[in-house]
């Protein structure tokens, strides 16, 4: 399983927020990484942390954030500690982000293909007046139908799901090593939703990018990656590969993520409700586990630090009373 | 079984863009023709909901679900057909006038997305209490009973009613906008989208909620959404909607399992299930037909269907029984 080098390690990223009602932990002791030519999922409820892991690593964290502790290791580079300058060239070339609603990331005045061209420009040296013919080949290439006249067009003249196409070239075009995609299709129809994953899957397998897909939807993530990491209240509190995580999953909140999931029950009353909401992150009496206070299975135990989760153990979970290694997640009715 | 809702024929279309106002001007000097092209974003589409019924309807957007859906409602007026409530013809009146009506109450309706659609300057009682003071024209203590009562129904502790919208989680404001609706004790609820904007987590209590909700109060439901995983959960029957007509409709259950249009068949496979690594490859490709002034012999599906050959352009298939189920293609 190490075979091939880290593009991305996360090791011990903790980000708080200065508000004026106090300090919010958002992430705390946050540890991952992602292989050269590997997709893993960052899954957890909204609030958990996914976007500030990404932000942070991207070095776009808004200004009342603040890295306090960890390193981001990219190559040899260390994003965290990056001077500005650095970060400026990394960023667009060596990592490249989607996000989350593609009509307000693109900007609103300025033809999609010139949005495209920019990034050839400044990022691979490509010459100002070959940069526009670059980029309607890279629109081909996402597959939007007459490019020549779509290069032309301007974000609002476009569906949301050409609009992420361009968003998808615009990230792409300077063939990075790393690609983050924060819900690339939240707001899309299913069917555009599997067109979008298909095409960013087979992108990221021709040019052997390392992917890093954010998304709350537990289904599209065990569709998606070779690895999930679960977060939830700014903790990463399992990290395995995908297969068996869904089969077996250790910590008891995947466990609940994976019962209320739809498609595992064939009704209504058969699914389960994740109980009880995210802590207060601004309290200064958080639980070492942040989960245990809607935790079923919490026994005394809890009340220690956590357990150190081993970064390249195949199955992690950050958990004092893990559910039994045989446990089977309603596998019935998908064998059907 | 009665039927409580019947939708026949109903159309609707809207004049899109074309030449300006002087043009059109100058033309009609010259004596030229006058018409506009059109967009048709729901065609002869008909069918009924039984009483105690939820029916789902599914469909990508543009399809012309949510057109659909306000005209039954009488947020708009029908271009052509008939939408009977019982034995009321609501068809009749402008939808304007409608809002008036002591029927408007017999249908209420979720919106997308409660963040978006409730005013936010209303705190959730007000949200609630509006319907309740125009429609069954409730004042002082009876108001705030109903209210309380309600919000309760729904989940919602009363002490979160003096607050604004920004101030409620989004499973929060979705139990405000289904306790709106709710609180004129409609016949039918339409809903459209209620979970898009809502977490898994959040997304099973809302569903579980509705469906509660619809065996105490006795309600039919129209449940709107893009994700059939979701239908499947809350609905007896389904219906497809493809560019503006309805293209296959059955029972939930086997709609899911076996599907029978194409259209149908690729919107399954694109649904994500938890069991089952590697996605099916059958993908619809391109974008949808245009909906301006389409061919009315060519099947709407026909260019982005894996199974279209020359009869899909000669012929639009119309909507035909099979067994308990209805299709309209010319391969099922």
């Amino acid at each position: 399983m190490t075979a091939a080098a880290p593009a991305l390690s996360v090791e011990g990223l903790s980000v708080e927020f200065r508000t004026r009602s106090g300090i919010v932990r958002a992430l705390d002791n946050v540890s991952f990484s992602v292989r050269k030519g590997e997709t893993i999922a960052l899954v957890g409820e909204s609030g958990s942390g996914k976007s500030v892991t990404a932000y942070a690593t991207m070095g776009i964290l808004d200004p009342a954030g603040k890295v306090t502790a960890g390193r981001a290791m990219l190559g040899g580079l260390d994003l965290l500690s990056a001077k500005p300058s650095q970060l400026a060239e990394v960023r667009g070339r060596e990592i490249a982000m989607i996000f989350q609603n593609p009509r307000t990331a693109l900007n609103p005045i300025r033809p999609v293909g010139r949005q495209i061209a920019d990034v050839l420009i400044r990022h691979r040296n490509v010459p100002r007046a070959a940069a526009p013919a670059q980029a309607i080949e890279m629109l081909r290439a996402v597959g939007i139908t007459d490019p020549a006249r779509r290069a032309r067009a301007y974000p609002f003249e476009m569906s949301g799901g050409m609009c992420q196409r361009v968003m998808i070239a615009i990230a792409l075009a300077a063939k990075p090593s790393l690609l983050i995609a924060d819900e690339p299709t939240t707001g899309l129809d299913v069917t555009t939703q599997a067109v979008i994953m298909d095409l960013v899957s087979d992108l990221a397998r021709d040019m052997g990018m390392a992917t890093i897909f954010i998304t709350h939807d537990l289904a599209l993530a065990g569709q998606r990656s070779s690895r999930i990491v679960v977060m939830h209240a700014g903790h990463v509190v399992e990290n395995a590969a995908t297969k068996d995580l869904l089969a077996h999953p250790r910590h008891p909140y995947t466990a609940e993520l994976i019962a209320a999931t739809p498609d595992a029950a064939a009704s209504l009353d058969k699914l389960a409700s994740v109980s009880g909401s995210l802590p207060d992150l601004r309290r200064t009496d958080l639980p070492p586990c942040r989960y245990s206070e809607r935790c079923p299975r919490k026994i005394a135990a809890c009340a220690q630090p956590l357990p150190h989760t081993t970064l390249d153990a195949d199955h992690a979970a950050a958990c004092w009373h893990p559910l039994p290694i045989r446990r089977v997640v309603a596998p019935t009715e998908s064998a059907a | 079984m009665t039927i409580l809702l019947d939708v026949a024929d109903v159309s609707k279309l809207f004049t899109a863009g074309g030449p300006g106002a002087w043009t059109r001007l100058k033309r009609r000097l010259a004596g030229g023709p006058q018409t506009l092209p059109k967009v048709h974003a729901v065609e002869d589409v008909s069918f009924v909901i039984n009483k105690g019924e939820t029916v789902g309807l599914v469909g990508e957007s543009g399809c012309g679900k949510s057109t659909l859906v306000r005209a039954l409602t009488r947020l708009v007026d029908l271009s052509e057909g008939s939408i009977k409530l019982g034995d009321r013809e609501l068809s009749l009146k402008a939808a304007r006038v409608f809002a008036r009506d002591r029927d408007r109450a017999r249908i209420q309706m979720v919106f997308q997305d409660a963040g978006e659609s409730i005013n936010p300057r209303f705190t959730a009682f007000d949200a609630i209490a509006d319907p309740l003071r125009r429609l069954r024209k409730l004042h002082g203590k009876a108001l705030i009973e109903r209210v309380e009562t309600v919000a309760t129904q729904c989940g919602l502790p009363p002490q979160l009613l003096s607050r604004f919208p920004h101030q409620l989680s989004g499973g929060q404001r979705a139990r405000v906008g289904i306790a709106r609706a709710i609180a004129v004790q409609p016949d039918l609820l339409v809903l459209d989208e209620p979970t898009a904007a809502l977490d898994v987590s959040v997304q099973v209590v809302i569903l579980q909620l509705l469906q509660r909700l619809k065996k105490d109060i006795g309600m039919s439901y129209l449940f709107v959404s893009h994700d059939l995983s979701v239908l499947r959960l809350l609905c007896d029957r389904v219906l497809v909607m493809y560019l503006g007509k309805i293209v296959e409709s059955g029972p939930a259950a086997t709609v899911f399992e076996k599907p029978l249009h194409p259209y149908t068949q690729a919107l399954v496979a694109a649904v994500p299930r938890l069991h089952q690594s590697g996605a099916e490859r059958l993908r619809l490709i391109g974008e949808p037909r245009s909906p301006i002034d389409p061919d009315p012999n060519v099947c709407r599906f026909y260019g982005r269907c894996p199974r279209g050959t020359d009869a899909c352009k000669a012929a639009m298939p119309a909507l035909r029984a099979l067994g308990d189920r209805q299709v309209a293609c010319h391969f099922a």
